[in-house]
């Protein structure tokens, strides 16, 4: 699947764009993960993929196709997606949660295919014993485990992942990561993450999009983007890199006096 | 902790099975009621004697005792079904309404339905205003069946000019029901004595008027409706997720609740009319049911029209029996049963639903 960015741009009103001038491609399997500050427009960029919102200029095309032209079905036969934290207002278990993400497979009745479908994912992510659990009855790290299921259920060609990571300690980031990296290679999957975790991000990520000022401030391998210079000016923060295991590890020293008081 | 697929698996559909079992048992107690609920009177039949002759009386009609055939069809079975239908009609339009507005507070009243159509049945008593010239309950009952209509209309229209969530629907089906309930007040207050103690009687919810044709306008209302929900309950199942998701997963959240809502208010509506407000049933059958069964939609919506069925033919039997030869009518003994059950099992249950 291919998905170009053109010219994109985003706001709630005009005098305050979100997202502005945003021109990328995402052409083949890889992992990319979106970083920048709170607020720069990484969840907003997503939404314009996926259709959630709708683009004010500039165009997303999906296979040379503009997305507002597409139906939604269409477009998320496709297109996985994992938000930041969920909406679930009814609790279902935790097999039928992750069985929602199935959507055009997801018939009346529950088929034993759909059943192992669903424990693949559960094994993937390694909760496969909270599988009859109610959804409400879990904690925020599994909550995001099972969000994170319910996005790769169908092995979709795209996953976008809202900061899927956020709530989990750092031997569950890690082997998340570890396992969203692996997709691309093993089942030529495409994965767009957003992340604030930069040093996961460096370890694991093949390309990185830094934004900064609701533009894409730098693209390329963490050895390209993650500098000195750019955390200083993106982050406003004052870090030192060293090279661990051939990738950048960012030791933060200081904040950089940006004159504003917290 | 490792887990093979089989056990979750057979897990799944033990889980699956104890659903099943519910609903089947819900409709096994509902025929038991059923009989025994057209034995209470003074014409002395057996439940033995009801069920067979409601067996001859579609198989074999000429073995049935003619007497006792007018009473099972003629006196008992209009109320005792149209009561089955109505309890049907509003546990599922009330699952479905919490489901579609994520609300646990929703019932098939949110969007101001009996408002409208308290406004439309105070209209035709006091005013004798009827809007097809039947007259009479059929006069009444059209009118108030158009007027619940209104606060969806209403509702549905806002959400057409933009974009809504389901807490901007709720909040204007409540502002319609202010407006509505004004204009009803109003009314009252040029009204006789006895045009107001018709309005009240109307209003508290009632099945002692019901006939074989009001069954059939519910019953055809029910059944079309509630095949649509449960053509839809998958919908359903993702529209919980949020509108983000639900979008994300190829859904259109905002027309798919305009659709929804349209066929709730119509399967209210037809209730509405015949029995005036019957309460609770619609907003606790469903969290019952959901307390047992949990709120896959899939299930959730056969076995509350079933529980709701159950909740109602219980609520109408008590109302015959407890100061007879006199009835109660039947919205006051739902919040009379309903009630301390909910309370009950909310203190008794273990897992969080809401």
């Amino acid at each position: 699947m291919k998905i170009d960015l053109r010219e994109l741009e985003f706001g709630y009103d005009r005098e305050n764009p979100v997202l502005k001038d945003i021109s990328y491609t995402f052409d083949k399997p890889e992992f990319v993960c979106i970083m920048g500050p709170n607020g720069v427009g990484k969840s907003t960029l997503i939404h314009c993929i996926n259709k959630i919102l709708k683009p004010t200029g500039g165009a997303v095309l999906v296979n040379d196709k503009d997305v507002t032209e597409m139906k939604l079905k269409e477009l998320a036969a496709n297109m996985g997606y994992v938000p930041n934290a969920t909406e679930d207002s009814f609790p279902l278990t935790v097999v039928d949660t992750i069985m929602v993400g199935l959507q055009n497979d997801y018939k009346f009745g529950t088929s034993d295919e759909d059943l192992r479908k669903v424990y693949d994912v559960l094994e993937m992510m390694s909760i496969e014993h909270l599988a009859m659990r109610n959804f409400d009855e879990l904690s925020a790290g599994q909550h995001q485990k099972v969000m994170l299921a319910r996005g790769l259920v169908r092995s979709p060609e795209v996953v976008l992942l809202d900061e899927p990571t956020s709530n989990l300690d750092i031997k569950h980031q890690i082997e998340v990561t570890k396992v969203l990296s692996r997709l691309p290679k093993e089942k030529g999957m495409m994965i767009v993450m957003i992340s604030h975790d930069i040093n996961i991000t460096a370890k694991y990520a093949d390309k990185i999009i830094m934004m900064h000022d609701g533009k894409i401030f730098a693209v390329g391998t963490a050895e390209e983007v993650l500098t000195k210079e750019n955390l200083k000016t993106v982050y406003g923060v004052d870090a030192d890199i060293v090279i661990h295991n051939g990738r950048p590890h960012v030791i933060l020293n200081d904040t950089v006096d940006s004159g504003k008081e917290l | 902790m490792t887990i093979d697929v089989s056990i979750v698996e057979k897990d799944y559909h033990r889980y699956v099975l104890r659903k099943i079992l519910f609903i089947v048992g819900c409709a096994i107690a509902m025929i038991l009621v059923l009989g025994y609920a057209a034995t209470i009177g003074t014409s002395g039949i057996t439940a033995w004697e009801v069920y067979r002759d409601i067996f001859y009386h579609f198989v074999d009609p000429s073995k049935c005792d003619s007497e006792i055939d007018w009473v099972v069809f003629t006196v008992r079975l209009p109320r005792i079904m149209t009561g089955l239908i109505a309890g049907m009609s509003l546990g599922v339009a009330g699952a479905a309404m919490q489901s579609m507005m994520k609300n646990p507070l929703a019932d098939p009243y949110t969007t101001g339905i009996s408002s409208g159509a308290s406004f439309g049945a105070t209209l035709a008593i006091v005013m004798g205003f009827d809007l097809v010239g039947l007259g009479g309950t059929a006069g009444l009952v059209v009118t108030a069946f158009v007027f619940s209509l209104i606060p969806a209309a209403v509702i549905i229209l806002v959400s057409s000019l933009r974009n809504t969530s389901a807490a901007t629907m709720i909040l204007a089906g409540i502002a319609v029901m202010y407006l509505f309930n004004a204009c009803t007040t109003l009314i009252k207050l040029g009204a006789s004595d006895a045009s107001l103690s018709a309005v009240f009687q109307w209003s508290i919810g009632d099945l002692s008027g019901a006939t074989w044709q009001s069954f059939y306008v519910i019953l055809v209302f029910t059944v079309i409706g509630s095949a649509v929900l449960m053509a839809m309950s998958k919908k359903l199942n993702i529209l919980i997720t949020g509108d983000k998701s639900a979008t994300a997963l190829g859904l259109n959240a905002h027309r798919l609740r305009i659709m929804l809502l349209a066929i709730i208010s119509l399967m209210t509506a037809s209730v509405v009319c015949f029995t005036g407000i019957i309460g609770f049933i619609g907003l606790v059958a469903p969290h019952i049911v959901r307390i047992f069964l949990g709120s896959d939609n899939r299930y959730l919506i056969p076995a509350s029209a079933a529980f709701g069925a159950l909740l109602l033919m219980v609520a109408d039997l008590i109302s015959r029996v407890i100061i007879a030869p006199t009835f109660l009518p039947v919205g006051v003994i739902t919040a009379f049963i309903g009630c301390p059950l909910f309370l009950y099992l909310l203190i008794k249950q273990r897992r969080s639903m809401w």
